[in-house]
C-alpha cells in the first residue's frame, strides 16, 4: 500500500511547511522572491553601504552620464577602468568631439543639479516601497471589508455597492487635490513634514483604490455563500464573524492575493503622478516616481536618468505579482498536492 | 404499532414562501409556494421517507425542519421546543440535537478545511474540548464511519465521493444529535458506494438511535430504509404512510402514478406492470392551481377537484391522504 505510506509520511509535514514546498516549486515566485529580496535589500540597507547624501549638490558634476554609456564608447573601452573623464566622442550635432562626463564617483550618473542618481534611486525606493506596500494594505483591508459585508449581509449590499459605485464615480484628481489641500498643512504639523505627508498619501491612495478589490470579493462571496457548505456550517450554528473567516477568507484568498500585487503597483504609480503634480512629497524629497518624472525633461540627453527608476518600478510591481501569483498556488489544497 | 411511540418531531401546518419581486421599486408581487401548509410527525427512532419529484419542495421542507430558513408560518417543534419563533442563542442552543447530511459531497465540504477540522467545526461551536480529546473525539467518530484516522490531516478533494459522504456523516454526528435531515444523500453516489452509504445509515441509527428524516426521490431505496412514507407534490403531503402500506396499497392516484414507474427488478415482469403515464408537466409553484394541486394532471380528476382543497385526513391506521375519492 503505498498510498498509505505516502499517507502517513505527511503527517510529519506542518501546513506551512506544505505551503513552502509548493511555493518553492514555483519558478516565478521564486525569481520573484528573489527579485524583490534584492529590491528590499537595496533600499533599506543600500544607503548605509553606498554613503553618498542624495540631497548634496555637487555642481561641477551635473549632468554626468552613467558609467555604462562608457562601455558604448567603441575603442575606447579600457579607458573606462582607468580614467573616464578623459574620454571623448564625436558628437554629429556639433561636428566636434566632446568631451563626456564619465566618473565612477557616480556610478548612475547625476541630475541636472549634480545629485547622485543611484543614492537617490535607493533613497527613493524606502519611501515608493513603504507607499505602495502601506497603501495597498490600507485598500486591501478597506476592499475586502466593504466586499465581504456586501457579499455576506443582503441588507448592506445595496448600500455598501451604491457607496463603491460613488467613490468610482468621484473624479480622482480633483478629489485628491482638495483633500491634500485641506490637511497637509495640518498633518505636517502634527507629524512633521515626511511623516506627515507619508500618512496622507498613504490615506489618500488607500482610500481611493479599494473599489475594484471590493466589488470583485462581494462577488466571490455571493457565490460562494450559495455553496452547501456554508449551509452546514449555519445548520452547526456557527454565527456569521466565524463563517466569514473560517469558510469564506480564506476561499477568497486568490481575488484578494491579485488584488495586493496589482495594488502595490498602482499605488506606487499613483503616488508618481501624485509628486508629480506637486501635491505628492517635497521636491527634494526623492522617491520613484518624483525621479521619474524629473527625468523626463531630460530624456533626451541622458535616458539613463528614466530607465533606472522605471526599471525600479517595473521589477518592483513585476517580482510582486509573480510572488502573489506563487503564493495563491501554494495556499490552495487542490493545487497543492500536486 | 407506532402510537406507543413518542413524536420526536412534530411540524404543523409549516409554510415556506419565497417572495418574488419585481419592477423598478422591488414591489412584492407573489411568491413561490415552496411548501404550503404541511404536517407530519417524525417518531423517535424512526425513519421517515420524503419522496417526490425535482421541484415539489422536498428539500425545503428539510431545510426548514432544521430551521436554515425563517418560515413564513406553522409550527416546528423538536422535543418539545417549538424552534420555528426561536432566534438567535436559543436557536442556536438548540442546534446540536439536529443536524444534516447533504446531498453533494464535494460542495458540502469546505475545500481549505482538512478533514479532521471540518468534523471538528462543531466540537469547536459547542464544546469545550481540549486538543486532545477534540483528537480523540474525531478519531471516534472517523471510526464511526469507516474512515481512516491517518486521513484527519488530508483535504476534501483527495477523496472519493463516498468517502466525502462518510465526512460529511461524521461531521453531523458530532454533537449526538437525536434527529438527522438526510437531503438526498446517496443522489450524487454511484449505485455501489449508494448501497455502502445506506448501509452505514443503518448502521449509526442503530448504535445512536437516531432519528432519520430522509429526503430522497430514489423510491426503492426509500422503501428499504423508511418505516414510514410521506409522498410529496407541489409544496403539499398527498400521502403518508407506513412504508410497507404505501407502497402495496397506494391510494392516492399521485402517489400510484409514482410507484408505477419504479423499474421491475424482473425485466420478463416488467412488462406486465401497469403503468400510469402523467399528462402535462408540474404547475409553477409561484401560481399554483385552485382546489387540488394535482387536479391539472390526476387520472380521475373531477369538477369538485378543481374548486375545493381536499382534506389532509386519516384514511387508514397511521395512512393519511389527501384526496376527494379515497374511502
Amino acid at each position: 500500500m503505498s498510498n498509505a505510506e505516502i499517507a502517513d509520511d505527511r503527517k510529519f509535514r506542518s501546513l506551512w511547511g506544505d505551503v513552502w514546498v509548493q511555493f518553492r516549486s514555483h519558478k516565478g515566485a521564486m525569481l520573484g522572491m528573489i527579485v524583490f529580496g534584492l529590491i528590499l535589500f537595496g533600499v533599506t540597507l543600500g544607503p548605509y553601504i553606498w554613503t553618498t547624501d542624495p540631497q548634496y549638490l555637487d555642481i561641477r558634476a551635473k549632468n554626468t552620464s552613467t558609467i555604462l554609456n562608457c562601455f558604448l564608447t567603441g575603442e575606447q573601452i579600457f579607458q573606462c577602468f582607468s580614467d573616464p573623464t578623459s574620454i571623448k566622442y564625436y558628437d554629429p550635432n556639433a561636428e566636434e568631439l566632446v568631451r563626456v562626463k564619465l566618473s565612477w564617483a557616480y556610478p548612475l550618473g547625476t541630475d541636472q543639479l549634480g545629485r547622485d542618481q543611484l543614492a537617490q534611486l535607493l533613497q527613493g525606493g524606502r519611501v515608493s516601497m513603504a507607499v505602495g506596500m502601506a497603501a495597498m494594505l490600507l485598500s486591501l483591508v478597506l476592499g475586502t471589508v466593504a466586499g465581504v459585508i456586501a457579499g455576506y449581509f443582503r441588507r448592506l449590499d445595496g448600500p455598501l455597492m451604491r457607496l463603491t459605485d460613488l467613490f468610482l464615480a468621484l473624479p480622482l484628481l480633483p478629489l485628491l487635490l482638495v483633500i491634500i489641500m485641506l490637511f497637509r498643512d495640518t498633518l505636517r504639523g502634527m507629524f512633521g513634514p515626511e511623516t506627515g505627508i507619508f500618512l496622507l498619501i498613504v490615506f489618500v491612495i488607500g482610500i481611493t483604490s479599494w473599489m475594484q478589490t471590493a466589488r470583485i470579493v462581494r462577488g466571490d462571496v455571493l457565490a460562494l455563500k450559495e455553496r452547501e457548505f456554508i449551509l452546514a456550517a449555519h445548520s452547526i450554528g456557527t454565527p456569521a464573524k466565524r463563517v466569514i473567516s473560517r469558510h469564506i477568507l480564506p476561499n477568497i484568498l486568490s481575488p484578494i492575493m491579485v488584488s495586493a500585487t496589482l495594488g502595490i503597483a498602482a499605488a506606487i504609480i499613483t503616488e508618481s503622478a501624485l509628486s508629480f503634480l506637486g501635491l505628492g512629497f517635497p521636491s527634494d524629497f526623492p522617491t520613484w516616481g518624483r525621479l521619474l518624472f524629473d527625468g523626463t525633461t531630460y530624456i533626451s540627453q541622458s535616458p539613463s536618468r528614466v530607465i533606472w527608476p522605471g526599471l525600479a518600478i517595473s521589477l518592483t510591481v513585476l517580482s510582486v505579482n509573480f510572488i502573489g501569483d506563487g503564493l495563491r498556488d501554494a495556499l490552495d489544497p487542490r493545487i497543492r498536492g500536486r | 404499532m407506532l402510537d406507543d411511540k413518542k413524536p420526536l418531531v412534530q411540524v404543523q401546518d409549516l409554510k415556506m414562501h419565497f417572495p418574488i419581486y419585481r419592477g423598478i421599486l422591488k414591489r412584492q408581487v407573489g411568491a413561490v409556494k415552496a411548501v404550503d401548509g404541511i404536517s407530519f410527525d417524525v417518531f423517535e427512532g424512526e425513519t421517515l421517507g420524503l419522496v417526490g419529484e425535482s421541484g415539489c419542495g422536498k428539500s425545503t421542507v428539510g431545510r426548514c425542519v432544521l430551521r436554515l430558513y425563517e418560515v413564513t408560518g406553522g409550527s416546528i417543534d423538536i422535543d418539545g421546543t417549538d424552534i420555528a419563533t426561536l432566534s438567535g442563542a436559543g436557536l442556536r442552543a438548540k442546534r446540536p440535537e439536529m443536524q444534516m447530511i447533504f446531498q453533494d459531497p464535494q460542495a458540502s465540504l469546505n475545500p481549505r478545511m482538512t478533514v479532521g477540522s471540518i468534523i471538528s467545526e462543531p466540537l469547536d461551536e459547542h464544546m469545550k474540548m481540549s486538543k486532545t480529546e477534540k483528537r480523540e473525539r474525531v478519531g471516534e467518530l472517523m471510526d464511526a464511519v469507516g474512515l481512516a484516522r491517518r486521513f484527519a490531516d488530508r483535504y476534501p478533494h483527495e477523496f472519493s465521493g463516498g468517502q466525502r459522504q462518510r465526512i460529511g456523516i461524521a461531521r453531523a454526528l458530532a454533537l449526538n444529535p437525536k434527529f438527522i435531515v438526510c437531503d438526498e444523500p446517496i443522489a450524487a453516489l454511484d449505485v455501489s458506494i449508494q448501497a455502502q452509504v445506506v448501509n452505514l445509515l443503518e448502521d449509526l441509527q442503530e448504535k445512536f438511535g437516531l432519528t432519520y428524516l430522509f429526503i430522497s426521490h430514489d423510491l426503492s431505496m426509500v422503501r428499504h430504509l423508511a418505516t414510514r412514507v410521506a409522498v410529496m407534490y407541489l409544496g403539499r403531503l398527498v400521502e403518508l404512510g407506513d412504508s410497507e402500506t404505501l407502497y402495496l396499497t397506494p391510494k392516492h392516484p399521485y402517489t400510484q402514478a409514482l410507484l408505477s414507474a419504479v423499474p421491475h427488478p424482473d425485466p420478463a415482469q416488467a412488462g406486465n406492470v401497469e403503468r400510469i403515464i402523467l399528462e402535462g408537466d408540474v404547475p409553477s409553484p409561484a401560481n399554483p392551481p385552485p382546489g387540488c394541486t394535482f387536479s391539472t394532471r390526476c387520472p380521475k380528476a373531477q369538477a369538485i377537484c378543481k374548486q375545493d382543497s381536499p382534506e389532509w385526513r386519516e384514511i387508514g391506521e397511521g395512512h393519511f391522504a389527501a384526496c376527494h375519492f379515497i374511502e
